[in-house]
């Protein structure tokens, strides 16, 4: 039996659930960044507008 | 009070807290992938094939540390899981929640490797023996921790509840470690003992540097998720 497609499918496997899960957290604090400056220049621009 | 003692205060701070893993988590991440370059080079292209398993033995720099990291992130989830219950120390609540999915992410990985590994080697990808059926009742611990805190809207009672359920599946644990001693199982006894190793140098250095390279892996995927959950958190109170 050829034990290459093993190897290679675990080392895969490996990467991609390692990969994610490095990467989502990463991708989360990116989108609430992105939410709480939305939310201050919402907050300057009410701030603006009544003075 | 030492230095050592104002250090853990300090750590209870989220500000001081978020301050000093940004500084650290570059470190962390450059040794993580120094060692786990090493290691796999060591693994994959210095280290002899088994003499009975063949090629398929270098699953094993993948499989056992992640096997050993699963068992390892519950320990210390269900330790930080007391503290948070006997001390309400937040850091502490939003870490044990962070190593879940971790956790979760290194079980299922040492479950699809095993399974890989065992196609050859025993000749089938599963079979219900206690190590493999203990490990995957881990499995469904961690998904049960991340589970229930995820019903809770009030983080502090979320936490709460999910220590409460990583503390009662510290039992299994031990069923996982010594499983291959008490029952008659297809899964080897452990490569990796207190009293020293069987394996061959050559095999040994790989595995070991692979079992730190995880560790640090773990430091840093904990780090970044816990810095995110603490502005999460802190957003949601505004």
């Amino acid at each position: 039996m050829d034990h290459g497609p093993f190897i290679l499918a675990s080392y895969s496997i490996a990467a991609v659930l390692l990969t994610w899960c490095a990467l989502a957290p990463l991708f989360s604090g990116r989108h609430l960044k992105r939410t709480i400056l939305n939310r201050l220049k919402q907050m300057e621009n009410d701030n603006a507008s009544n003075p | 009070m030492n230095k050592f003692m104002l250090f853990i205060h300090k750590t209870g701070s989220p500000p001081w807290f978020y301050q000093f893993s940004g500084r650290l988590l570059p470190w962390v991440w450059a040794i993580f992938g120094a060692l786990a370059i090493w290691g796999l080079y060591l693994g994959l292209f210095k280290s002899s094939p088994d003499y009975v398993q063949g090629e398929s033995v270098r699953i094993m720099y993948i499989h056992v540390p992640s096997a050993y990291m699963s068992m390892m992130i519950y320990a210390l989830m269900a330790a930080m899981g007391f503290i948070g219950l006997v001390w309400p120390v937040r850091i502490t609540e939003i870490m044990m929640i962070s190593s879940a999915p971790i956790g979760a992410t290194f079980t299922a990985l040492a479950l699809a490797t095993g399974s890989l590994w065992g196609r050859p080697t025993w000749g089938t990808y599963w079979v219900w023996d206690a190590r493999l059926t203990s490990e995957l009742v881990l499995l469904f611990l961690y998904l049960g921790v991340i589970g229930l805190y995820a019903a809770y809207d009030e983080p502090r009672k979320a936490a709460r509840a999910a220590a409460l359920l990583a503390l009662v599946g510290v039992v299994n644990l031990p069923i996982i470690h010594f499983s291959v001693k008490w029952w008659n199982t297809l899964h080897q006894p452990p490569s990796l003992t207190a009293g020293g190793s069987a394996i061959d140098p050559s095999m040994l250095w790989p595995l070991l540097i692979m079992v730190v390279a995880w560790k640090f892996y773990y430091i840093a995927t904990l780090l970044t998720r816990t810095r995110v959950r603490l502005i999460e958190q802190d957003q949601r109170k505004r």
